[in-house]
């Protein structure tokens, strides 16, 4: 497409699947950010432990998101900051700065918290800071309160584990060992409740198997029941080395059942857990049958409209377009930067079948340009999508929305309905921060 | 302890505030950082982000490319989207790590610059001061830049406003009703000093009379343009319809050659009515609230540690100082997030700022050009 820009007409182009190379279609440089705030940040995520205070220590441009994202979660009392400033950086007491900060704020606020989050920065990484001697010397002057180490060191995205998940694994680091509740399940690294009616939680559920969640615990106290856990289900992708870090530290054991559209994956899913716990195993070309009336049923109803894809709405953004293609929809766009390595065999699917869909970035500089103003006939799956494509018809949710299994199919044929008959305020809708959570805006 | 909040918010950074300033001149700003800067800049700090095609980017740096110091990727990323693009110029603002690993902005906006013929900017901002110097930076750098030298003042009085960001004065009309206020009283305004205002007025701003500084963001191009122009220049935002009267009385003595004290209170009594923001604007909150009312308020200014501020004024980034500072409170006029230190014995009047709060309470701003009766009615 072309788009006028300082008066000059651009080219914004899309690279067709067949010629992306996976997983990286899309080259790194300078980056932009589109409008659409849906997805969880690491001051959201740490809020989900309940009473938990967080203590960012960093430069006031790192500051500034966080502190105003704790605001408009109306959370500003369960977060606090220490301003790094140059002169910690000259005279090298960063460690003091930390360990004298957080010690002044927790002794500064009203009910002493029952953990501490403290978010170290890029700066702390860079300038070799003694982070272990600090969480010592706080844990020494502290020792009713629990702390652990937390980062906000987007740098490091591209060494090692990506701070996603680092994140997704500290926020379990809290966790003492408590005796086994055999049988017992923790779903971990999720920011949304499972949903009661999906297939996993059905399935343990119905088994009256014990479910421990962060999202559902109301006290600290709460919280550390989930030690209690024997299996750790992990569905998130980038949760699974939080898992594996749980499971390397306490001792339950890591089920990684990997959020899917394939029917036969979640066939394996739901029988590897099977084989783990005493549940009874859904009849599932019945629960397959229910998924292809809702799609026969939702295609009829949407026919030959484009659809748009964003990888924020699923973390398997491929294996949904294939879904949707192999049922008749129009699925014209996906947007994502990067695919995980489990979407290989959906890639590889599409290029042979599909090979003319196309493939957006949403963080190349050329999508500043891409936005569509006058409103577009798309129905769009995630915030991203409907922003590009200005399609006021759009399913709202973002990281798979807590959807699992047969119920993510039959639930996403509903939504897709749902916004394909009603409009929404894009606008109003993707300017929120963290789909799902309390917001002042 | 200095550097602490337990619970206050942190103003807007200086890297934000180069941003802000160049955003409506049609220019590339790139952020020179790994992620976060570009997101809390877009939500929090840019009212215009979702309605304006304008060029702002992340370099998105990575730990590798930092501990190499490998500047050539910048700048080659840089160049490809500018040959793409065509930007009017190109400014690089940085932020904490290239300000630990020694970047040089301005070499390397000097390199930018020869390989694309693009004028180019680099701002050694460090992520770690307020906004008011980033956009003071900036907005100075790009007039002495790109104003003409070969225009003189045009003695038919022409005016300058310098010093509007978003930032400061939302966007919600405060810019538009100070230009109506200024053309209404016989002045012609050029330039409006960044925002709803043209790169060819920027250019021209050597061809007014006098200047008005709305905010301590545009003192230092006042400055500039005093040296090059000779131009004469007042500090005020005209609050009120009385204030308002005295900075347009001011600013025509200035046009005649004349001296003017806007500022006539040297100090304020100590009588716990306090008024938090920015310099200029607290402080011609202050004069149009003692025209108008006979209040008079001592100044927390926790952006900048500006020459206006009085004896009994202070500037106070940290939370603790501003804590015991109003401590015997009886009246503040403040951001609402400073209602979280307050006592219940504390008169709170709201004045939202969004470089302290940012888009939350972006709708209650209000616009007090010509008429303070939001504030002063609940006085």
């Amino acid at each position: 497409m072309l788009r006028k820009v300082n008066g000059i007409e651009v080219n914004i182009d899309p690279i067709p699947i067949r010629d992306i190379s996976f997983p990286s279609p899309f080259p790194a440089g300078l980056e932009f950010s589109s409008p659409a705030r849906g997805t969880w940040n690491i001051a959201h995520q740490g809020m989900l432990i309940p009473q938990a205070h967080e203590i960012f220590v960093c430069a006031a441009s790192c500051l500034r998101g966080v502190v105003l994202t704790a605001y408009e979660m109306r959370a500003e009392k369960r977060f606090s900051t220490v301003a790094v400033e140059e002169s910690n950086l000259i005279e090298g007491n960063m460690e003091d700065l930390i360990i004298d900060g957080v010690s002044h704020i927790i002794d500064e606020l009203p009910q002493k918290p029952p953990c501490v989050l403290v978010y170290t920065s890029c700066v702390h990484h860079f300038c070799g800071c003694d982070l272990d001697m600090v969480y010592r010397e706080l844990r020494s002057r502290f020792p009713m309160i629990d702390f652990t180490d937390c980062y906000m060191n987007p740098i490091m995205r591209k060494s090692g584990r990506t701070p996603d998940q680092i994140m997704r694994s500290r926020f379990y680091s809290l966790l003492k060992p408590k005796d086994i509740l055999p049988g017992s399940v923790a779903f971990i690294g999720n920011d949304f409740s499972t949903a009661k009616d999906s297939t996993l939680y059905k399935a343990l559920a119905s088994a009256g198997i014990k479910i421990y969640e962060l999202t559902e615990c109301n006290t600290y106290e709460e919280y550390q029941e989930m030690a209690r856990a024997e299996y750790y289900i992990v569905d998130y992708p980038s949760a699974k080395v939080g898992g594996e870090d749980l499971s390397e530290r306490l001792s339950g054991k890591l089920l990684y059942l990997p959020f899917t559209f394939t029917y036969k994956e979640i066939r394996e899913n739901v029988r590897k857990l099977s084989e783990a716990l005493p549940i009874v195993l859904p009849d599932f070309d019945a629960e397959e049958e229910k998924c292809e009336e809702a799609l026969a049923s939702a295609k009829e109803l949407i026919k030959d409209t484009p659809v748009a894809i964003d990888y924020t709405s699923f973390t398997r953004p491929l294996g949904l377009a294939r879904l949707l293609l192999d049922h008749g929809f129009n699925v014209c766009r996906v947007y994502a930067d990067a695919f995980i390595g489990e979407e290989k065999e959906d890639y590889e699917y599409l290029c042979e079948k599909h090979p003319d869909l196309e493939i957006w970035p949403t963080l190349s500089p050329q999508m500043r340009f891409a936005a569509d103003h006058q409103r577009s006939d798309y129905l769009c799956i995630g915030q991203k999508a409907a922003h590009f494509n200005g399609a006021p018809h759009f399913v709202d949710i973002v990281e798979n929305g807590g959807l699992y299994g047969y119920q993510a199919v039959t639930k996403l044929c509903e939504l897709m309905e749902d916004a394909f008959i009603n409009e929404k305020d894009i606008r109003e809708r993707i300017s929120k921060k963290a789909w799902g959570c309390e917001s002042c805006i | 302890m200095n550097q602490t909040s337990r619970i206050l918010s942190t103003y807007s950074a200086d890297a934000f505030g180069v941003a802000s300033s160049l955003f409506e001149l049609g220019g590339m700003v790139i952020i020179h950082d790994a992620s976060g800067c570009n997101s809390t800049y877009t939500t929090h700090d840019e009212p215009r982000w979702y309605d304006m095609d304008s060029m702002l980017f992340v370099s998105a740096i990575s730990e590798m490319e930092a501990i190499m110091g490998d500047d050539e990727k910048l700048i080659s990323d840089i160049v490809t989207e500018a040959r793409k693009f065509h930007p009017r110029f190109i400014a690089i603002a940085g932020t904490p790590i290239p300000a630990m690993t020694g970047f040089d902005g301005p070499s390397v906006a000097m390199q930018i610059e020869n390989l694309t013929g693009i004028p180019s900017f680099g701002f050694n901002t460090t992520g770690m001061k307020t906004y008011v110097s980033g956009a003071a930076m900036a907005l100075r750098d790009l007039a002495a830049r790109f104003v003409r030298k070969d225009i003189t003042p045009k003695r038919d009085h022409y005016i300058n406003v310098l010093g509007a960001t978003p930032l400061d004065f939302s966007t919600n009309g405060q810019i538009e009703s100070i230009v109506k206020l200024l053309t209404g009283n016989g002045w012609k305004v050029n330039c409006t000093y960044a925002m709803n205002t043209t790169f060819e007025a920027v250019e021209n701003m050597g061809c007014a009379d006098v200047n008005l500084v709305i905010s301590s963001t545009g003192r230092d191009t006042a400055k500039f343009l005093k040296d090059t122009f000779g131009t004469p220049y007042l500090e005020a935002v005209p609050y009120g319809k009385e204030f308002s009267r005295k900075v347009l009385s001011s600013l025509e003595k200035l046009y005649n050659g004349e001296g003017t004290d806007i500022f006539e209170t040297k100090e304020a009594p100590s009588d716990g009515c306090f008024l938090i923001g920015e310099e200029i604007a607290a402080l011609s909150l202050s004069e149009a609230l003692l025209l108008e009312t006979g209040r008079s308020f001592r100044i927390l200014c926790p952006t900048n540690d500006g020459p206006l501020l009085r004896s009994t004024d202070r500037y106070t980034p940290y939370e603790d100082d501003i804590v015991d500072a109003l401590s015997g409170a009886e009246t503040v006029i403040c951001d609402p997030t400073y209602r979280n230190i307050l006592t219940e014995k504390a008169r709170v009047i709201d004045w939202p700022h969004e470089a302290c709060s940012g888009r939350i309470y972006r709708k209650y701003i209000p616009n007090l050009i010509g008429d303070i009766s939001d504030i002063s009615e609940k006085l």
